[in-house]
């Protein structure tokens, strides 16, 4: 009993998940639980998982957050729409460029905030106000509507789009074969982890933990890959957003930086007497912050297909709401890759089943607020009650 | 015979799991001063809780009998309101206010909608002089001493209309000298009526000023021990403390042999961060050998851990100079990895601020220090790190259920041998330890020595930065004397005495 418990508090969000899916299933008669909606949740909120996996590196430091990401995504939109559309640079060359800008303005905004000490939504609030302002002034001397398309098909094949796309409705077999063949990877990783920590003698999951666990994993990821072949293929930022997640999961996890931002995060005089460079962690944070912020400006301009003025406006709250939510202290120290993960699918589903029942949109953000804060309060309230306890 | 102000009757209190008081009695006189003393965890601030309503009634069983009648508290307001004051061991005010605005928070003088200021400040150099200040009361507090913010918390308790005053910890931040005057503003308080309780783990402070003593145990009050000379041997109090005798309380050191000079400091001189001018260690010269302990004693500010934090990659200080051996070789430290790679470790006396990442666990926090050995390619070896973990918590004899457990869940004992932990598995030869036993009880105080003994056995150097001087007495080869950012004396352990370091410290502070 006590063990079930424990189990409900450390996924109370995975549940409210499954819980607020199966509302929207109900209320929408089933619609988003159609393939090509699970296509669209993916496609909707690539951006998110993308941006949110830099804020988590921002917030572990100790709550710091990046306002600028929304705007430079549009300024990346603008300058790459003028490379490749006003002239005609070829695609490859013209991400290469756009890669190097947004390391030019990490490294800035990371001296800016580690060595010159300025507070980061500061320093972020102010390239928030000037990227914006610099983007339309761009699109706007650039284009006569303020917006430039085509984005070259070269691009859109890379960051959107699917892989080995069919027609809706047939069965994409290898959509289903790569589900499959991760379902078995996730089995055996499950399996080798806890062999190994029986053979050395560690606390491991019970046979029946590990079941449950597995085939809760392997079902989703099942549904998933069923759903996806029938709604075309597997979508390409699909795997942009699989990559970025695993590279970062491992990071926090298992890497020696990864445990600095925690320590940092939790008490930064003291990671700094252990003889960590912590300036140089903060830099690399908001490095970091900036590549993938570039990435998710790849993305979101795939997406649209163009360059537009209000490409990425509020995007740096969808990152920083999906962190909060998904069990990031807004204090720094903790939090998870996969937390985020799930905070992010929550708000995502929230904003796709809204959308489907038709909801304006002005409540749509109504009920955003309420949900963000919904999930702060509860953190709080299952800090004390464990503390107590 | 004196009229009994308090007395609280079978305080029991529970918390979901753990007896906290059991059967608790504790009767205090008119005008004494009656003292708490027990280990840490022993249940002394939980009653002093209960008895402020800080835990409100019906939390707890039992009755608190006030002045003749039975008191049920709510809330703090309702205790204080009866005159029941508690001063917490960490210091409430507030460093960008007044000495008169913090003595009348939450008790502003005047209509609800216009405080009077002119009546706040005279009202609070009235109570100001009472506990022997004479600042202004205009004065910010970020601006006076430790041992004068305490003072302010007094007059602050004063000005509550204060009968039955509760001092947690009073002088546990404060040097000896400071430590003193207040104990005599306490006593002097006393003359005029004043009853306090004092909970402190400053023994030979407890026996000069208390009139009687009561031991707290494991949740229950033991026995009250009458102090009417006020020279009470300490080992009768550690004894009722612990419930032995402790016949040392200071382990004595076993084949150990003193070898070459291991670390030499010379001319060592550091300017104070902000205010550039103000020398904070002026040409400073020592040396630690191979198996020593050399100890550090000075009053509160002397510069011993900004001497210490200075050495130990330039952690502290703006325009450091001089020159630094080890083993014999000049070398010199630019960052804190730099001292750490060359086998130096600073483990701080403030082991919550900038010692232990407290929301992390045991395991994190041992290996923070020396995280490299445990990676290949920045991977961490989590196995190997856990390993450490526990090997370090069996050897330090760490309380705890398991090594993944929060470092801000653990007792101060146990979180200063988690910090002991990681700088001992940063392997290094010479150990500078601030501090070592601050806040902790008796108990951990005699493990923390033997696990000091244990690393000079094997040929490390230790230097122990202490303000209590029976310890560094106690522990120390050779004491080195600091006082104004000076080397003023180098005892060693034969000729030193408590008189001799303190007349070495109060000659130099009178030449200035």
């Amino acid at each position: 009993m006590k063990n079930a418990v424990s189990i409900i508090r450390k996924n109370t969000m995975l549940i409210v998940l499954v819980l607020v899916y199966l509302f929207f299933t109900f209320t929408t008669k089933g619609s988003i639980f159609m393939a090509n909606n699970f296509s669209a949740l993916i496609a909707q909120n690539a951006y998110v998982y993308v941006l949110a996996t830099g804020m988590l590196m921002c917030m572990l430091t100790g709550g710091n957050i990046d306002l600028s990401c929304g705007s430079f995504i549009c300024f990346i939109g603008a300058v790459g729409g003028i490379l490749m559309v006003n002239y005609e640079m070829s695609v490859p060359v013209a991400i290469l460029v756009l890669l190097v800008i947004g390391i030019i303005y990490g490294c800035v905004l990371g001296y800016l905030i580690a060595y010159v000490n300025v507070p980061p939504w500061i320093a972020t609030l102010a390239g928030y106000l000037a990227f914006r302002g610099w983007a339309v002034a761009l699109l706007s001397s650039h284009s006569t509507t303020g917006s430039i398309a085509p984005i070259p098909d070269g691009f859109l094949k890379i960051f959107s789009g699917k892989l080995f796309e069919t027609a809706p409705k047939t069965v994409n077999m290898i959509c289903l074969i790569t589900g499959i063949v991760a379902s078995i990877i996730v089995l055996a990783l499950n399996i080798r982890t806890r062999a190994v920590r029986l053979k050395k003698g560690y606390e491991a999951d019970s046979i029946i933990a590990l079941a449950v666990k597995s085939i809760l994993a392997i079902a989703v990821i099942l549904l998933f890959a069923y759903k996806l072949s029938l709604a075309g293929g597997i979508p390409t930022v699909l795997v942009w957003v699989t990559v970025i997640v695993l590279i970062y999961d491992f990071i926090t996890d298992k890497t020696t930086i990864g445990r600095y931002f925690y320590t940092i995060g939790g008490n930064a005089e003291a990671t700094r007497l252990s003889g960590v460079d912590t300036k140089r962690i903060m830099f690399i944070a908001y490095l970091n912050m900036a590549v993938l912020t570039t990435i998710a400006g790849f993305i979101t301009t795939a997406r649209f297909q163009a360059a537009n003025s209000t490409a990425g406006t509020n995007f740096e709250m969808d990152a920083i709401a999906s962190c909060v939510v998904g069990g990031v202290s807004a204090y720094g120290g903790s939090g998870s890759v996969f937390g985020m993960i799930v905070g992010a699918t929550l708000i995502g589903v929230i904003n796709l089943g809204m959308s489907l029942m038709s909801v304006d949109a002005n409540w749509q953000k109504v009920v955003k607020g309420v949900v963000l804060l919904a999930a702060v309060v509860f953190e709080i309230m299952n800090n004390k009650n464990k503390s107590t306890k | 015979m004196a009229k009994v102000l308090l007395e609280m009757k079978n305080i029991t209190k529970e918390f979901p799991g753990v007896k906290a008081l059991d059967n608790v009695n504790l009767k205090v006189e008119e005008g004494e001063i009656h003292a708490l003393v027990g280990e840490n965890g022993a249940g002394k601030s939980t009653l002093m809780n209960v008895l402020s309503g800080v835990y409100p009634f019906g939390t707890y069983t039992g009755d608190i009998i006030y002045d003749g009648e039975v008191c049920k508290f709510n809330k703090i307001k309702d205790s204080e309101a009866k005159g029941i004051v508690i001063i917490h061991q960490e210091l409430a005010l507030i460093p960008y206010m007044s000495i008169g605005e913090n003595m009348f928070l939450g008790n502003e003088q005047g209509k609800k909608a216009a405080i009077n200021w002119d009546k706040t400040h005279a009202e609070a150099v009235k109570y100001l002089k009472q506990v022997g200040l004479t600042d202004s009361s205009k004065t910010l507090i970020k601006d006076i001493g430790v041992g004068k913010q305490q003072m302010v918390e007094i007059a602050k308790a004063l000005a509550k209309n204060a009968k039955l005053l509760i001092l947690d910890e009073p002088t546990s931040s404060l040097n000896e000298s400071d430590s003193r005057k207040l104990l005599d503003i306490m006593l002097e308080l006393k003359k005029q009526g004043l009853t306090s309780i004092i909970i402190s783990h400053k023994l030979n402070e407890i026996s000069y000023v208390a009139d009687k003593i009561t031991v707290v145990r494991d949740g229950s009050t033991i026995e009250t021990i009458d102090n009417p000379d006020k020279n009470l041997p300490e080992d009768r109090i550690i004894k009722g403390m612990v419930g032995r005798e402790i016949t040392d309380r200071f382990p004595k050191r076993h084949d150990v042999t003193i070898g070459e000079t291991m670390m030499e400091v010379k001319n060592w001189t550091v300017f104070h961060p902000k205010y550039e001018n103000r020398k904070v260690c002026d040409n400073v010269s020592i040396h630690v050998k191979k198996g020593e302990v050399v100890g550090i004693s000075g009053l509160m500010g002397a510069g011993r851990t900004e001497l210490a934090m200075s050495v130990f990659g330039r952690s502290y200080g703006a325009n450091i100079s001089g020159q630094l051996f080890l083993n014999g070789k000049e070398v010199e430290f630019k960052t804190v990895r730099d001292a750490i790679k060359a086998k130096l470790a600073y483990v701080t006396e403030d082991r919550k601020g900038n010692g232990l990442v407290l929301s992390n666990s045991i395991k994190v926090n041992t290996s923070l220090a020396n995280l490299d050995s445990l990676a290949s390619n920045m991977v961490i070896d989590k196995d190997a790190e856990y390993n450490v973990a526990v090997e370090y918590k069996d050897k330090l004899k760490t309380k705890c259920p398991t090594v993944e457990q929060n470092v801000g869940n653990l007792s101060g004992g146990n979180q200063q041998k988690v910090l002991l932990a990681k700088w001992m598995y940063a392997d290094p030869d010479v150990l500078i330890l601030d501090e070592p036993t601050r806040g902790i009880d008796v108990g951990a105080k005699y493990e923390i020595y033997c696990i000091i003994n244990d690393l000079v056995k094997q040929g490390k150097s230790v230097i122990m930065i202490s303000s209590e001087l029976p310890e560094v007495l106690g522990m120390s080869d050779r004491i080195y004397v600091m006082n104004e950012g000076r080397i003023v004396g180098e005892l060693s352990s034969e000729e030193a005495t408590q008189e001799k370091i303190m007349s070495c410290i109060v000659k130099t502070g009178r030449g200035e």
